[in-house]
């Protein structure tokens, strides 16, 4: 791929999606748009982007799709949001009524719709939780995406995926086709850079961890592995939100579906068993070290 | 059968919205301007209206006030669309009892996400 084709996405994916590529991202690009290629019947992104350049809508519209498969959206799949606000929350608010405080990780914070949904979750429970001490930890591996989920700043596609209309007037500051979530709410979230693959216990103990759409990058003792210290991370009482096309069955016994809702699992207390078999780091983690 | 009338004055507008909202399994009747969509409205009621603002004759804002006015015409989700993407503008529509807010240029994920944020589209499994 040439430096000006390179360029030329770059700046149309920000027109159009938000997506902000970093000057390194030239792998991405080829291992989504390679495929897309052949898909068009062209011989490589030099002849897609001729055709993007001439003005194939049907061309921008699918580029602009491949590359941003990943992204994520305010209250993305709004099943875990109301396992948060109708179930999580009311048993937390229970169970924790003497030291009044509730810890959440957001495993894989990315750029921070996640983290700040279940900030402005939390708000919109209003009385309910005043006096309380919420901490909300996001980690991401990317110290990029963690950049821009500190800053808050979205673009005005992004802010009209799955966020409601009255939560955007209400906790966002508009400037010029960006958008700024309140100061407020980005008080509420810590950000820390983190691998799943490394050791984490130094983040403590968690009430509430969302790890949703990463475990799948992960081969099945990578997955069990991460399940056994993730239980060690997390309040015997605890939950864990997965995404929807996740599960621990089949992997691991240290956590249980919680009964009726989809996506929802708490500590099963047996994870000293099932932590011994997953005691040596995996493969993959020798690999990303490198 | 779930209805949306889509008042835009640019037919173009209207094309596109009407191929996107039909795929979401609307059947579409359009208007150019909010005095045919009041009309519109006045003859059968709407479980949507898709709405533009600036518009000649009657704007979508003065349109929604009129709507909100007739018997029957607090039913209707009014999801606005259009270029008026202020801030003050958002509000001044959702006080005038706008359900939800398009900001242009859209596609069919924000059409798809704000009609299931009014509840008329379900959420993908």
């Amino acid at each position: 791929m040439t430096p000006p084709d390179y360029e030329y996405l770059r700046k149309l994916l920000k027109d159009h999606s938000g997506l902000d590529l970093s000057a390194d991202k030239q792998y991405l690009i080829e291992s989504r748009l390679l495929p897309l290629s052949r898909k068009c019947g062209v011989s490589g992104i030099g002849e897609l982007v001729q055709k993007m350049k001439g003005g194939s809508a049907s061309i921008i519209a699918q580029v602009v799709e491949a590359m941003t498969t990943n992204e994520t959206f305010f209250f993305r799949d709004k099943v875990p949001f109301e396992h948060f606000r109708d179930t999580i929350v009311p048993e937390l608010l229970k169970a924790r009524a003497g030291r009044k405080s509730i810890r959440i990780w957001c495993a894989a914070g990315s750029t921070g719709q996640e983290p700040y949904s279940l900030a402005m979750s939390l708000k919109e429970m209003g009385a309910a939780l005043a006096g309380w001490r919420i901490e909300i930890i996001a980690t991401d591996l990317s110290q990029e995406v963690l950049e821009k989920s500190k800053s808050g700043v979205y673009s005005q596609f992004e802010v009209q995926r799955g966020l409601p209309i009255q939560l955007l007037v209400k906790y966002f500051k508009q400037n010029g086709e960006l958008w700024q979530i309140s100061p407020e709410l980005r008080g509420m979230v810590q950000h820390r850079q983190l691998n799943l693959l490394h050791d984490f216990s130094q983040l403590g103990t968690f009430d509430v961890i969302f790890c949703r759409n990463v475990l799948i990058y992960f081969d099945q003792d990578t997955k069990i592995n991460i399940f056994g210290r993730l239980a060690k991370a997390m309040e015997g009482d605890g939950f864990l939100v997965l995404g929807a096309a996740e599960t621990v069955v089949g992997l691991t016994d240290v956590f249980k579906p919680f009964p009726d809702k989809r996506g929802l699992y708490r500590p099963s207390g047996a994870r000293a068993a099932s932590l011994q078999g997953a005691a040596a780091m995996p493969k993959i983690a020798v690999m990303a070290g490198r | 059968m779930k209805t949306c009338l889509v008042v835009d004055d640019s037919s173009i507008v209207r094309k596109i919205a009407r191929r996107i909202l039909e795929e979401l399994d609307f059947q579409i009747t359009e208007a150019e301007d909010g005095e045919q969509a009041l009309e519109a409205c006045k003859s059968a009621m709407p479980t949507a209206v898709l709405l533009d603002w600036n518009m000649p004759v009657m704007d979508g804002y003065e349109f929604l006030g009129h709507l909100r006015r007739l018997p029957g015409g607090d039913a209707p989700k009014v999801v606005f669309c259009t270029t008026e993407n202020g801030m003050d503008h958002i509000s001044r529509a959702l006080h005038a009892g706008a359900n939800e807010y398009i900001m242009k240029p859209f596609d069919k994920d924000i059409v798809a996400a704000k009609f299931q944020e009014v509840g008329l589209v379900a959420l993908p499994e």
